[in-house]
């Protein structure tokens, strides 16, 4: 569709003021495998409940936006070995490398952090790679 | 109290954002990573309207403390090492593999089916795995 990067960029401008309001109001990172994996990990220490608050509203509101007629197809692979061999690498990687699309990409590059940038061209260029590896293979 | 209700509210705008940019939908992310195929520049505008906001965000911090806390999150040490490359490597793997990163698989979890709640899962068990594994990384490389 040709207003998909319209909007690309109303999403992205939301997803930054959503960043930009944790970190202004909060003085917290917006980084969803940080936020997520200090729960899972248990170093979220006393920050359980502003995790949780955080996590309901980004579950609460594409629900809310889906159940007014926002129409979305996730159009996600029906493989299980390729769904649970994503989602591990994922939730490993993110937390192994400190960050994800949102931690190192949004909060890293906006801050010109070397980290942030050298990470997103990792992520970014294993995801070609794997792109490419398996159209190849299945 | 005020704590939660920013987070809350925080919390749903990105949610707002990762699903209207239409990054819950696999096909996006992954026509983004295709550039061998038929390129879909969509994700580039979802990153680059992200960070116009928080580049601002960023220089507002400057001599000024948040609404709650003390203080502002201080820049990590500009430290690359084994875990950051190879972390971001095995990150990128499981986005190509699949086409969703931890903040989409979290946004499309009350629509994505049972597909999305078997990633979220393995996700989790991923994150679970992690201190063991850079413990391991450290061990390996010191």
């Amino acid at each position: 569709m040709p207003l998909d990067w319209i909007w690309g960029l109303i999403g992205g401008l939301l997803i930054g003021s959503a960043a930009a309001l944790y970190l202004l109001g909060n003085g917290r990172i917006m980084g969803a495998s940080g936020i997520v994996g200090g729960l899972v990990d248990g170093s979220a220490r006393g920050f359980v409940s502003e995790r949780l608050a955080f996590l309901i509203g980004v579950i609460a509101m594409p629900a809310a936006l889906f159940a007014l007629g926002s129409p979305v197809d996730t159009h996600a692979t029906n493989s299980l070995p390729l769904l649970v061999t994503g989602g591990l690498l994922v939730g490993l990687g993110t937390r192994v490398g400190n960050g994800c699309t949102s931690g190192h990409g949004v909060c890293g590059i906006s801050r010109l952090s070397l980290r942030g940038m050298i990470a997103t061209c990792f992520y970014i260029g294993a995801g070609v790679l794997a792109v490419v590896a398996l159209r190849g293979l299945l | 109290m005020t704590r939660l209700v920013l987070a809350l509210l925080a919390g749903a705008l990105f949610g707002a954002g990762l699903h209207l940019s239409g990054m819950t939908d696999t096909q996006k992310v992954l026509g983004f990573l295709d550039i061998f195929g038929g390129w879909d520049p969509t994700l580039m505008f979802v990153m680059g309207g992200a960070i116009l906001p928080m580049f601002v965000a960023w220089r507002f911090t400057r001599g000024r403390k948040p609404v709650v806390g003390d203080s502002f999150p201080q820049p990590p040490a500009d430290k690359i090492d084994a875990n950051l490359v190879i972390g971001a490597i095995l990150f990128g793997l499981g986005w190509g593999t699949v086409g969703l990163c931890p903040g989409p698989a979290i946004a499309s979890l009350t629509y994505g089916g049972s597909a999305g709640w078997i990633f979220f899962a393995a996700m989790l068990a991923g994150m679970a795995l992690a201190p063991r594994t850079r413990a391991l990384l450290d061990r390996a490389t010191a």
